[in-house]
């Protein structure tokens, strides 16, 4: 992906130059580079940027790429099983899955005719931007209309890292309470849209409330919808499809504007 | 436990501004971590310990200033600092409110030992965290 775009060498930064403090002593000066009062820069600045450069290469290849996040277990390769089954004939997908070992869930989507990749992160907790760049040297684009990733199953390391997806989409099963946006407030947050998988058990279910839930999305900074989905018994993903395809419509017009990543 | 990877990283950033500065060693880091920012301070103190061994931070003291969230009411104009699961107003109670502080997770200030010379004569400091210290700094 990247013959002609100079990454394979280190990120050129705009150096900084600090000012010289006392004899002793020289402190680096919060001028130049500041984007924040008294910030010389982000600490994760060097993922930001591989983050830039991978979203950079999704929009020159015209593909939506879409940072799926949830707990372990909440559904996210079901999902995109139900939404290839649903959308395969009319658009392209490809899929880079995350998890600490198998290839288990790349070779579910690949049942299904899709490309996957597997990054099989050993200890790691989260993916971060330059293990989806480097997975990206891997996983041929074209064609490919919407890339899932699909993070490491933990509602708290992944929020932490900018890929270079243009949304991040953070499923809530039924079965995890009604409580885990209280819980982990920071990744539904940062979340453009957040689905209730398994939602067909919510007749059996005492600890999920859907206005509860919605209640603790809305104070913890998400006021997004709440779409409902099922995928086992009863297959239901009517509302997603039509979200996604809304999103894919909006990013090819050139509308969208995230609101994690605006610029 | 990501706080493992933000040190790398951090580490990366000051010894790259050190690199720049054409120091050789880093007295002292300060860093600002937001509440919303997603990482545990106490759980990056420890793995500053580890991840400092061998770099041009291996005697720095790490200061952090933690930053609690704070919001402003789009309805009736007021700040409040909160907590991250109730970004809400403290007046009206509303949910439009625009968060204006908390997710920093940033670099503040890089002090450098100034000598230019490598310390690699310099033997460690007893237990390997002597240096090692955090503060508190007045919540904002």
């Amino acid at each position: 992906m990247c013959s002609h775009c100079g990454c394979a060498a280190n990120n050129k930064h705009r150096l900084h130059l600090p000012h010289r403090g006392s004899e002793d002593s020289t402190i680096a000066s919060v001028d130049g580079l500041a984007h924040e009062e008294g910030v010389i820069r982000n600490i994760l600045a060097a993922n930001d940027r591989i983050a830039s450069h991978n979203r950079q290469h999704f929009d020159e290849s015209g593909v939506l790429a879409i940072n799926l996040m949830s707990s372990p277990g909440s559904g996210k390769t079901s999902l995109l099983e139900a939404t290839i089954d649903a959308l395969g004939p009319e658009l392209g997908f490809a899929v880079i899955e995350g998890d600490l070992e198998t290839e288990n869930d790349a070779a579910r989507i690949r049942a299904k005719g899709v490309p996957a990749l597997q990054i099989t992160t050993g200890g790691a907790c989260h993916l971060d931007a330059t293990m989806v760049h480097h997975g990206l040297h891997e996983l041929d684009l074209n064609g490919v209309d919407v890339l899932f990733i699909e993070n490491v199953g933990n509602l708290v390391c992944p929020a932490s890292f900018d890929l270079g997806a243009h949304c991040n989409v953070t499923l809530l099963s039924a079965t995890e309470g009604d409580d885990k946006p209280a819980k982990y407030p920071i990744i539904f947050r940062k979340s453009d849209l957040v689905m209730l998988t398994k939602s067909d058990l919510l007749p059996y279910l005492d600890n999920f409330q859907v206005d509860r839930a919605a209640a603790t999305l809305k104070a913890s900074g998400y006021d997004g919808p709440l779409l409902r989905t099922s995928v086992a018994k009863s297959v239901d993903v009517g509302e997603w499809l039509a979200w996604l395809r809304q999103r894919l419509a909006d990013h090819r017009a050139g509308l969208f504007l995230n609101r994690n990543h605006p610029g | 436990m990501h706080e493992l990877s933000v040190c790398w990283a951090l580490i990366s950033e000051v010894e790259r501004l050190a690199q720049e500065a054409g120091e050789d060693s880093i007295a002292h880091i300060a860093i600002r971590v937001g509440e919303l920012s997603g990482t545990d301070p106490g759980l990056l103190v420890r793995a500053f310990e580890v991840a400092r061994s061998g770099t041009k931070a291996e005697h720095a003291y790490l200061t952090i200033e933690r930053c609690d969230p704070r919001v402003k009411c789009t309805e009736c104009g007021l700040e409040n600092v909160t907590r991250p699961n109730r970004l809400l107003c403290a007046c009206c109670g509303s949910f439009r409110v625009n968060v204006i502080g908390g997710d920093e997770l940033s670099i503040a200030a890089v002090e450098f030992t100034g000598t230019g010379i490598p310390r690699t004569s310099d033997p460690p400091a007893a237990g390997g965290s002597a240096n090692l210290n955090t503060e508190e700094a007045p919540h904002v």
